[in-house]
């Protein structure tokens, strides 16, 4: 096995081998960079990055290996959110309670919205994960106990088993940064597994894993429920950072956002999400910087991603290797 | 909950329903004919909106605002199918569905650089702007009857145009299977422009109808695009007819419950919770039934033959 692993010539990951490597380097150096910068932005951008980066690998999980486009996940980032929000109110403020909670909830809501969306498949499948995630749009909109449309404020961030770890931006930045490494080395392993093969096979050809005998609606609904929980665990890290939730979080714009993420990287290779969401909010960051307007840029890049950078920016830069390597 | 309110209530229903209905129409012919995800539909209503008012500062006349922003509207429907959908078509839907959401980016917030963020209002034509009384004690505003009659009259057209024309004949059969039909020599590009071209005109008519009543703005097209989807899915993509029957149910469903839902809650519970869960319920109430439509038939009410 292991020879025929060292002499293979596939290389899945065309030339690009280092790339998970390089981010999570990159990631690690950004406090180090600040520090010796002084610009202590950098921490919060990248935490902010790296936040939605553990939705958009957890959406790519979906999209990119179950070919399950949901137009829906942001409201499991909300329900997650909501969780840290709703908890403080009542003086709940410690991550031993509010993360298991933020991960029961949301991973419930995908469980029994899953039930119903996994019935339907295609475009009726993208609207109605659209439609559960309206719902609680609309059920956050009408919390007028906790803010409603206006959202909520967090007193303070969480504690951890008392200790005020998550206060100190650059302690957060790493705790954030281990979620995401956490989930990336999980969904990876997740997707390698017996498990993830049986959901790509689903995803080529549903009716034939379905005639090998596999049960392909548990398979998905347990990939759904993963990825609504790790949605769950990017909304607990949101609430966390910007100390605020508000139905916001939940529209259906910010759904699509996560989608074009996930595809501007690259689908199905989980690097390509990490790559999408920091390709994605630093082009907002450095485009926003010029106009208010800059989505009147960004959208019209959009659709020239689409019609000419197939497999986003990690098929993109595979081309430009393999061209190098080949020359 | 009395009956004239009751009334008032039905006909906003079937106001918003046939509203639902000209947006509708053109986004399920546009996925029925070519199996395309235009999110983008919404801002082609925005921008009839958009283009009518800005006829009507040029002409000060709101008929020939309408042709004018009507004509715009198709004109700019073409463009777009030919600078960008047209190579899209043979895509799988998530590509339609980024490029459509880049296109929306752009036209809300260009409409945002050109006319400002500030919404705008688009006059009524003198001839319609009064109330009418209906029944005793049931007044009822002149324009809120145009656009009933319009949509109305729009959907008889189309009920015409696809059943007993020939190019209807091509739409149905395109969409039942459209490689066939291009196998039997029919242009099936020319076809695709044609639909796409009559969709965004009925989807910038609805805009443009709307205008007088709500305030112009950008984004207006986001909430309407999503109600035009429910609408699609419930009455079964490519279906006109499932188009029209869901148009008018989601409009009545979403008006009415808007409008009782604290009063019925009110028969089980007290009053103050009555009024937190009340709209909650209502905002959520043609998401549910959308959901328990598709839990029942995976592929709408009335899915069209063949798929």
């Amino acid at each position: 096995m292991a020879v025929s692993l060292a002499a293979s010539p596939a290389r899945p990951r065309g030339g690009l081998q280092a790339l998970p490597g390089g981010i999570f380097l990159a990631f690690a150096l950004i406090p180090i960079v600040a520090l010796l910068t002084g610009d202590t932005y950098l921490v919060s951008l990248g935490s902010r990055v790296m936040i939605f980066a553990i939705a958009a690998v957890a959406l790519d999980l979906l999209v990119g290996y179950g070919a399950l486009i949901s137009f829906g996940h942001a409201a499991f980032i909300g329900l997650g959110a909501y969780a840290v929000g709703i908890l403080s109110v009542y003086g709940i403020t410690d991550a031993l309670v509010s993360l298991p909670v933020a991960l029961a909830v949301s991973a419930a809501y995908a469980l029994l919205t899953g039930v119903v969306c996994l019935r339907t498949s295609g475009v009726y499948f993208i609207m109605i994960t659209l439609a559960f995630g309206q719902m609680a749009f609309f059920t956050a909109s009408s919390l007028a106990p906790f803010g409603g449309d206006d959202g909520l404020t967090i007193a303070a961030r969480n504690t951890l088993a008392g200790f005020p770890l998550l206060r100190d931006e650059r302690a957060f930045y790493y705790v954030v940064f281990f979620c995401l490494l956490g989930t990336y080395v999980f969904c990876r392993a997740l997707v390698a597994s017996r498990f993830g093969r049986v959901v790509r096979g689903a995803k080529e050809n549903p009716v034939r894993m379905a005639t090998i005998g596999f049960d392909v609606y548990r398979f998905q609904l347990a990939t759904y429920v993963i990825a609504g929980a790790l949605a769950g665990l990017s909304g607990f890290l949101l609430a966390n950072a910007t100390e605020f939730v508000s139905p916001a979080y939940m529209s259906w714009q910010r759904s699509g956002e996560l989608i074009v993420m996930v595809l501007l990287g690259g689908l199905g290779s989980l690097d390509g999400a990490i790559v999408g969401a920091a390709a994605y909010l630093l082009t907002e960051e450095w485009l926003s910087g010029f106009t208010e307007h800059w989505k009147v840029i960004f959208g019209p890049v959009l659709v020239l991603v689409v019609l000419f950078a197939r497999g986003g920016l990690i098929g993109l830069a595979r081309d430009l290797v393999r061209r190098f390597t080949r020359g | 909950m009395s009956t004239t309110l009751l009334a008032v209530q039905i006909l906003n229903g079937l106001q918003l329903g046939v509203l639902l209905f000209l947006v509708a129409a053109g986004l399920t012919l546009v996925f029925g004919v070519m199996d395309f995800i235009n999110l983008a539909h919404g801002a082609q209503y925005m921008l009839g909106a958009y283009l009518a008012v800005a006829f009507y500062a040029l002409t000060g006349s709101f008929l020939s605002a309408l042709v004018l922003a009507l004509a715009a509207a198709l004109a700019f429907g073409l463009v777009l199918e030919f600078a960008v959908f047209r190579h899209l078509y043979d895509r799988d839907h998530l590509d339609h569905v980024i490029a459509t959401f880049g296109i929306i980016l752009f036209l809300n917030h260009g409409v945002k650089l050109v006319w400002g963020a500030a919404p705008l209002s688009l006059p009524m034509p003198e001839l319609f702007s009064g109330s009418v009384r209906l029944a005793e004690g049931l007044v009822y505003p002149v324009w809120r009857l145009v656009i009933i009659a319009a949509g109305l009259a729009i959907a008889a057209l189309l009920y015409v145009l696809v059943a007993h024309t020939r190019i209807g004949m091509l739409v149905r059969a395109g969409a039942t299977n459209a490689v066939m039909v291009s196998a039997l020599g029919v242009n099936i590009r020319r076809l695709f422009m044609i639909v796409f071209g009559f969709g965004a005109m009925l989807a910038g008519f609805a805009g443009i109808m709307i205008a007088p009543i709500l305030s112009v703005e950008p984004g207006m097209g986001d909430n309407i695009l999503i109600l035009a989807f429910v609408v699609i899915v419930i009455g079964g993509i490519g279906s006109i007819r499932g188009a029209f029957l869901a148009a008018l149910l989601i409009g009545l469903v979403d008006t009415l419950g808007r409008s009782f839902s604290v009063d019925i809650l009110r028969l089980v519970m007290g009053p103050s919770p009555a009024r937190t869960v009340g709209p909650a319920i209502a905002s959520m109430l043609i998401y549910l039934l959308m959901a328990v439509v598709l839990y029942v038939r995976p592929t709408g009410l009335f899915p069209a033959k063949g798929r």
